[in-house]
């Protein structure tokens, strides 16, 4: 199964925000590898794949795609386990039991049948300390902050609407809200944006950015759009092709809030170009060592 | 409602009384006896006369079949469940359920008749078996089409199974139950009526088995009009319980089941 050498350091990516011992850890993968089925028909999704991230980092994880973007988030969530390597999530190995993170994927999925405010109070329903007072607190405490996320977002007011009255651009802000609502440490958002055309597109990294830095949850961000993850991202993690692996590993220092404007400044357009190139590589030899 | 609904109505009722007008209209013209086929309006006279005597069997059918339907639709919501739930149960389970359900319930009547005698038992027995069917099928699909993100999502918070079936699963199962329950309360009825017809000296079903033997043919198509109008009005009662419900899944697209 070894395609490579294993790594631990990622060679010419400069050192990330991870390895100052100040931050606890909330995510870390050691050597963790991914294969779905078994034998003949067994499919290699991720490769040994070492990645670490502090508490409060907000990291983009970008490649081409089939590389195991979303494997690793998977991994990260508890909903897959590694078949070698080890996974720590928030200090604790991650095992059978769930890790009550907050995802969000670009499918929406709200729940046809409950108004907007109701969906979004739904993880309420499931998580502790919640689901005890849910009775209790649902029209009184969980309400009103699920009516605060809400106004947070933009959709003040939509409480009581139903799904199918919201457009996608709406749905998805309410998606994010449904993520967030049991304050979770971790939030894990697999192409959230991915169906959405570009302007809401860049209205909602506005929002995001904002809702990391009141929340200050650590996020790990599965996307295809380089500027999506150059915009919201304090570190960018590029990966080869299936199986995937982390082929370079950098911080993003634009200072914060940023804007939609300064995306088209050079220094911002550079960073584009060059996540390109090792996209580019990656998807022409996915079985090379590391980039640069 | 809107006129688009009410022209459609309007339709609706033009076309049963049509029904009926070419009927009588048919008979008159061709001579037909009332022996072989009584006008329909001798048939309405009829019911008027005779619904004294047909009242207490028409609450007999209406019990064996609301029995019947209630304990079906238990049994089916059941067994719906946990096909729907587990892949193994439902790969397991889906031979055995489709052979019984295509047996023919006629077939069934006289076992029953042998076990539990003649009456009510076999008429319930029969309603039963002929309707949980469609409730199970209806059931498992509603609760295999879970979305997947959705119950990851749930699953990476911590919900259980039962977390996921009764927030996700059941709700969403909604529209296909109650589309399954029109056609459930529509079979019960026929198992009722068949088993009644076959063993038993109560009920609509016996009532035209006995005057058919007599020859009071207008007596017999009273009773398919009976039949036929417990059956629409079972059917608009269990619609607009539906449309309460499930008002959100026609809002969209319409979810068909049966």
């Amino acid at each position: 199964m070894m395609r490579m050498q294993p790594h631990s350091e990622f060679s010419g990516a400069p050192v990330s925000a991870s390895a100052a011992p100040a931050a606890p850890i909330a995510i870390e993968l050691s050597d963790a590898s991914v294969t779905f089925g078994r034998g003949e028909r067994a499919v290699p999704a991720l490769s040994k794949t070492t990645l670490r991230i502090a508490d409060g980092e907000f990291v983009a994880l970008v490649g081409p795609s089939g590389c195991g973007k979303s494997t690793i988030l998977r991994l990260a969530s508890g909903l897959v386990q590694p078949t070698t390597g080890v996974v720590i999530v928030g200090g604790r190995e991650v095992a059978a039991r769930a890790l009550r993170v907050g995802m969000a994927f670009q499918n929406p999925t709200m729940l046809p049948w409950m108004t907007i405010e109701r969906n979004i109070m739904l993880p309420l329903k499931i998580v502790e300390p919640f689901r005890s007072q849910f009775r209790k607190l649902r029209k009184t405490e969980f309400r009103d902050k699920a009516n605060a996320l809400l106004e947070q977002v933009g959709l003040k007011g939509f409480g009581s609407r139903y799904p199918w009255q919201l457009s996608g651009g709406m749905l998805q802000r309410a998606n994010l809200c449904r993520a967030l609502i049991h304050e979770p440490r971790m939030l894990l958002l697999d192409e959230p944006f991915g169906a959405l055309d570009q302007f809401t597109r860049e209205e909602l990294w506005s929002i995001l950015q904002d809702l990391w830095m009141t929340h200050k949850a650590t996020v790990l961000l599965v996307t295809h759009d380089l500027r999506e993850a150059a915009f919201l991202a304090s570190r960018i993690c590029v990966m080869s092709a299936r199986p995937g692996r982390i082929v370079d590993d950098s911080p993003v220092t634009f200072s914060r809030p940023r804007t939609v404007a300064m995306t088209f400044e050079p220094d911002f357009v550079a960073l584009n170009q060059k996540l390109r190139t090792f996209i580019v590589d990656a998807r022409s030899a996915p079985a090379e060592g590391a980039a640069s | 409602m809107t006129a688009r609904d009410i022209r459609q109505k309007a339709w609706s009722a033009a076309l049963i009384v049509l029904f009926f007008v070419a009927w009588e209209l048919f008979c008159v013209m061709t001579g037909m006896s009332d022996l072989v086929l009584p006008r329909p309006s001798e048939v309405f006279v009829t019911l008027y006369q005779k619904f004294p005597l047909l009242w207490p069997h028409i609450l007999q059918t209406l019990a064996t079949t609301m029995i019947g339907f209630v304990l079906g639709v238990g049994l089916g919501v059941v067994l719906g469940a946990v096909i729907g739930v587990s892949k193994t149960a439902y790969d397991t389970a889906y031979p055995l359920l489709v052979g019984f359900s295509s047996i023919p319930k006629v077939a069934v009547v006289p076992i029953f008749v042998l076990w539990f005698g003649s009456g009510s038992v076999p008429a319930v027995l029969t309603a039963l078996s002929i309707c949980f069917f469609p409730i199970v099928v209806n059931i498992a699909t509603g609760l295999a089409t879970t979305e997947p993100e959705l119950e990851d999502v749930l699953k990476a918070l911590g919900a259980s199974k039962l977390d996921i079936l009764w927030n996700v699963g059941l709700p969403r199962t909604m529209p296909f139950f109650f589309a399954s329950l029109k056609v459930a309360i529509s079979y019960a009825f026929v198992g009722a009526v068949l088993s009644e017809t076959v063993a038993s000296n109560r009920g609509i079903g016996n009532v035209m088995m006995t005057a058919s033997s007599n020859f009071n043919v207008p007596l017999v198509f009273a009773g398919l009009f009976v039949l036929a109008g417990l059956g629409v009005a079972l059917y608009v009662i269990f619609s607009l319980i539906e449309g309460r419900v499930t008002g959100w899944a026609t809002r969209k697209n319409d979810m068909i089941a049966t």
